[in-house]
């Protein structure tokens, strides 16, 4: 017998829902078998938390008197994208604050920035507001200074165009120099190796041909309840996949949004890359509502199944050869330690398994208090997608 | 028997001067393991290190140091990591040289830090994205 998201949703409001974490239904699934299972099972809880650099928030701070139509904003010294309406701005998670020295002096801090802004202001703090304009009839107001939190304003609205990448590419440094990148500090030839994803409790690898995530799903966004608002950008559905359908690289993306004022500050939290730049670490959970056996075996999915690609990013990453140099199950990165072109390599993380784990958890409760319903998507995600690069041509005269 | 104690020293301007480090080796036969220290432009001072010795042995040598301006605190606190501001999410494990910043509960990837194993390297510290390692040197 399947089930419907109405079925499911009833018995979440009746608190009756049988809802299993994405490393508890692993256990569960092998104890009782697929199909047994699928009839008890109700929602599985999927989570992720790790940077995820396109993110960022539409910001309405009310009109000032007289009134101002702001045209240039800084948020604590942090510029805002004003070319939207009046008093709205858009604050990006890696946008530097003014006068930060970048990688002047390389490397350098990118001790603060858009995503910082944006953790102060779930943490409940007050941030400065410095916005220009050259002044209107309507809108003649020039300049203001003022301090601003989060309960000051209309909307704090997270829109964030990529995030929850299905898979993700495990970094290395094959060169002679110690690099700076997004996947943290990588020691000079190969003394160290870094991995971005919570493997089995992740959401697009627990629904990797994307059943039941699609545009309108409801997702647990640092707390709030947001949702999946378009295909993430960079989504590009046409990998190469396992026997069980999971992507062994990037893959699927989903882009999200929810009300920054109900979001729990533990879950938002503003990143500093040495010599790379600032972002903003997120935490997000997704529920999978278990209609088939089908859906259910595909939650089952464990570290030990889900392979992850090494590249190398002193050279193939930048330089976009499109080289790879061997693969590794999530399992095997855990341990810490891996053997790659005959050598052992110490490995690291950028994605916190221990926040996921406690996502999946919170929402888990959420649901069993029957306080979070599952929404059945308006359009899938595309299933047959693949993606381009930029070609780089002459302009035209 | 011999013990080794970490022990992070604050000197005020009035001890600055003062040989402490050749008397804890001379008067009371300790081996000496500096971990970072700091003379800092008001002319203060900060030592975080090692004392290895007989147990009462370094207890004179506590004895002798309280005697002076000197605050003595047991234990790491020159490298200071703040649980709150922690993600755990390991970046730092592999470039901590000692394990200790490790996992301490393999479970549920919790991680910890053993201040007795921390050398006071302060790798972790570009290496947390978080800012969750920080040093007083």
């Amino acid at each position: 017998m399947s089930k419907t998201y109405q079925s499911i949703n009833e018995k979440i409001a009746a608190g009756k829902a049988v809802v299993l974490t994405a490393e508890e239904v692993i256990d569960y699934v092998e104890r009782k078998g697929v199909a047994a299972a699928a009839q008890e099972v109700d929602v599985v809880t999927t989570a992720t938390f790790g940077p995820m650099c396109s993110s960022g928030c539409f910001l309405n701070f009310g009109h000032s008197k007289p009134k101002m139509r702001i045209t240039e904003a800084w948020i604590n010294d942090v510029q805002a994208y004003c070319g939207i309406a009046a008093v709205d701005v858009y604050l990006g998670a890696t946008q530097l604050r003014h006068n930060d020295p970048a990688n002047m002096y390389h490397p350098g801090e990118f001790r603060y920035g858009g995503g910082h802004v944006i953790e102060d202001l779930v943490a409940g703090k007050k941030v400065q507001l410095f916005a220009l304009s050259y002044g209107t009839d309507d809108y003649p107001r020039r300049e203001i200074r003022t301090m601003v939190g989060l309960d000051d304003l209309n909307q704090a609205i997270m829109v964030n165009p990529r995030n929850c990448y299905q898979n993700y590419n495990v970094a290395v440094n094959l060169s002679d120099k110690r690099i700076y990148t997004y996947m943290g500090i990588l020691k000079a030839r190969m003394r160290s190796m870094t991995y971005c994803s919570a493997g089995q409790l992740s959401p697009l690898l627990n629904d990797p041909l994307y059943q039941t995530i699609g545009l309108g799903t409801s997702v647990w966004l640092a707390g709030a309840q947001g949702l999946v608002y378009a295909q993430g950008t960079q989504h590009a559905s046409l990998v190469e996949r396992s026997e069980n359908g999971v992507p062994m690289e990037g893959a699927g993306t989903l882009a999200l949004s929810g009300d920054m004022k109900k979001m729990l500050p533990d879950f938002v939290r503003g990143v500093s890359f040495k010599g790379y730049g600032v972002s903003l670490a997120l935490g997000v959970g997704i529920p999978i509502p278990i209609l088939n056996a089908e859906i259910l075996k595909r939650t089952a999915v464990r570290d030990s199944e889900i392979y992850a690609t090494v590249v190398d990013y002193a050279e193939d990453y930048p330089q976009k050869t499109g080289n790879t140099l061997g693969r590794f199950t999530y399992a095997e990165l855990r341990s810490g330690e891996v053997e790659l072109l005959g050598k052992k390599v110490p490995v690291t993380s950028m994605s916190s398994y221990n926040k996921a784990l406690t996502i999946c958890e919170l929402l888990k409760a959420e649901i069993q208090a029957g306080r979070f319903l599952l929404s059945e998507p308006s359009q899938p995600l595309p299933a047959a997608q693949g993606m381009r690069g930029l070609q780089c041509v002459e302009p035209q005269r | 028997m011999s013990v080794t104690k970490k022990l992070y020293l604050y000197f005020p301007k009035s001890e600055t001067e003062k040989p402490i480090v050749y008397k804890l080796v001379k008067d009371f036969d300790l081996v000496i393991n500096i971990f970072r220290a700091k003379v800092t432009p008001e002319e203060e001072g900060y030592l975080s290190l090692d004392v290895t010795g007989e147990a009462a042995n370094i207890e004179r040598a506590l004895a002798y140091l309280s005697t002076l301006e000197v605050n003595i605190h047991a234990g790491n606190k020159g490298l200071h990591w703040d649980k709150e501001r922690c993600a755990h999410c390991g970046a730092c494990v592999v470039h901590c040289p000692t394990g200790a910043l490790a996992f301490a509960d393999q479970a549920r990837r919790q991680l910890g830090f053993t201040e007795d194993l921390c050398v006071e390297c302060h790798a972790c510290i570009p290496a947390c994205p978080f800012g969750a390692c920080t040093s007083s040197f």
